[in-house]
């Protein structure tokens, strides 16, 4: 039986306003070739700047994963042939990238496990090529978005680890605010080094599985890769050092053929960039701005605001989430109630089919206004999905929405009064049940008057006037 | 220091140049004499010289974050030699 060992190598864009090395706007989407100008497009003659953010980030990132921040670096050019890259080689750090080693914790089934990191360094991400027919077609908006690039250490050796690692990864990088880490965007995006040996024994060759862009793709590459080597060595094979891509419709991974011979990027240092140096007061200055992480928020969640760990583990895992309960929080001050409410109502709306991602459509002071009213006995927990609905990603206000689509629930006692008479009289065996003694019935007819009211009516008034009406009888 | 034919074939390969035999023979000889003659440097003791990433001084040479107006499309797409009025275009390049 064979034991794998991966490394992984994690692309991440920086959520910067420009473009890494010109002013044109750093932004997903947009019509082809429209955030361009001849810096990133390659024209001849062209000189970049660097970005003072992108580094700032880059730093940010190494001080979150515990690296060494570099004194001194500096830029390197990356030389290889594809029209991604309209100068014909990438703008990259070879050997003083900005951060080296570190480390991350991540957690799996209870356990806190750690992956060293080699190194962080900054380069300039590629165009689109899109294939159509005989030609490709090239847009470079893309090109010259400060991409950030994280290399594991070989500290990996599943594919439940590489996708836990991930996830706790992608969680600092949204928490320390330098990528809205969009898998499905391509603003993380990660390759993977496997090899696999019996163990105790030395490491086999390793293949390259590049460009995955989703836990899944990553998840089944893995187990792909593992099998293959597996089959190759069992048969008496050997593994050949490779790029690999992965088809993730078909499933299936593939081999980049031709690519050896043309493999040797003649990295040389760029005569347009200079070294960049950061004093140590720099570093501290980007030190302080980091904002507070997953493990402090749980801390004060728990210990501050009362909430069970299982709450704050489940509001932290994303950071829009986390700063939405703290949001709310703050106005409405009932942390459990919040907190049971965005874990219900909120992550099942915000939750989008194919994605790791929750959205959120509705501000803090929304969702505390929704909260209070359901507090305070204007609507009822059931009618607030229909505000929520009504004010999600819209400008709305949830009390003009009550209003609007008449939800405010009904607590006239005498109008209530009788349309409990009413289900009592059309349930009399569940009524008769409820004299006996058996208080369960008492939801059964709350839901009653519920449903013949369509949802209008405060159930607790309801729940007190079934009391009230059966014990008089 | 004797630049190779294996060598010149190499690097004409990296850089996609096809080179005639003619080429070739003439490329041995300009490499083999460039190498030679930035020999010299061997004879200067740097050890004491730290090694250099800029021959200029100057470090830190940034720009703010700040977003600038992009060029007209049209304007950066009029230098393709193929072009749709969207995208560059180029042949099917898959890797």
């Amino acid at each position: 039986m064979y034991e794998m060992t991966l490394g992984l190598e994690i692309h991440c864009e920086l959520k910067t306003e420009s473009k890494i090395f010109c002013g044109c706007r750093n932004e997903f989407g947009g019509e082809p070739n429209t955030h361009c100008c001849p810096v990133c497009s390659g024209f001849p003659g062209v000189m970049p700047v660097l970005n003072e953010k992108a580094v700032e980030y880059t730093v940010r990132t190494g001080l979150a994963l515990n690296c060494e921040i570099s004194r001194y670096s500096k830029w390197d050019r990356k030389n290889y042939f594809y029209p991604d890259l309209p100068k014909a080689w990438q703008t990259s750090q070879y050997d003083l990238p900005l951060c080296k080693g570190g480390f991350v914790e991540y957690e799996l089934d209870g356990k806190i496990k750690t992956v060293r990191i080699n190194r962080i360094h900054l380069e300039e991400d590629a165009g689109k090529l899109l294939h159509e027919g005989g030609v490709s077609r090239i847009d470079y908006n893309r090109s010259g978005v400060p991409l950030m690039e994280i290399v594991t250490e070989p500290d990996l050796h599943s594919e439940a680890e590489a996708v836990a690692f991930l996830d706790g990864l992608k969680s600092v990088l949204k928490y320390i605010g330098v990528s809205d880490v969009k898998m499905q965007e391509g603003s993380l995006r990660c390759d993977v080094n496997l090899s696999v040996a019996k163990p105790g024994q030395k490491l086999g060759t390793r293949t390259e599985t590049k460009n995955l862009n989703s836990f899944s793709a990553v998840k089944r590459s893995i187990l792909f890769e593992y099998d293959r080597q597996c089959g190759v060595l069992n048969a008496g094979g050997t593994i050949t050092q490779e790029t690999r891509r992965w088809d993730d419709n078909k499933s299936v991974g593939y081999s980049m053929r031709g690519k050896e011979d043309a493999h040797d990027y003649r990295y040389f240092p760029e005569p347009d960039l200079m070294p960049v140096v950061l004093s140590g007061e720099k570093i501290e200055e980007i030190r302080k701005a980091i904002p507070r992480l997953k493990k402090e928020r749980i801390a004060i969640y728990t210990e501050k605001l009362g909430l069970p760990l299982y709450d704050a583990r489940i509001l932290t895992a994303d950071k829009d989430i986390a700063d939405l309960f703290e949001g709310t929080a703050a106005v409405f001050k009932n942390p459990k109630k919040a907190s049971n409410y965005i874990m219900s109502e909120i992550m099942r709306k915000g939750k989008r089919e194919g994605s790791e991602d929750v959205e959120i459509g509705v501000s803090p002071a929304a969702l505390a206004e929704i909260l209070t009213l359901i507090d305070s006995g204007v609507i009822s927990l059931a009618a607030s999905k229909d505000v929520l609905d009504a004010v999600w990603n819209g400008a709305e206000s949830p009390l003009a929405a009550v209003e609007r689509l008449g939800l405010r629930q009904n607590s006239d006692s005498g109008e209530l009064e009788s349309a409990v008479k009413e289900v009592i009289a059309a349930n009399a065996s569940a009524a008769e049940q409820y004299k006996a003694g058996n208080q369960k019935v008492a939801a059964f007819l709350v839901g009653q008057v519920m449903k013949a009211t369509k949802g209008k009516s405060n159930p607790k008034l309801v729940g007190e006037l079934i009391e009230k009406l059966l014990k008089t009888n | 220091m004797k630049v190779t034919r294996k060598e010149v074939e190499r690097i004409a390969a990296l850089g996609r140049l096809e080179l005639s035999e003619e080429q070739k023979r003439e490329m041995e000889a300009h490499l083999s004499g460039m190498t030679e003659h930035f020999k010299m440097l061997d004879a200067v003791d740097t050890s004491s010289v730290p090694p250099t990433a800029h021959i200029l001084d100057k470090v830190n040479v940034l720009r703010p974050d700040k977003a600038e107006p992009s060029f007209e499309r049209d304007a950066l797409l009029a230098n393709a030699p193929e072009r749709d009025g969207e995208c560059y275009i180029v042949p099917r390049a898959v890797e």
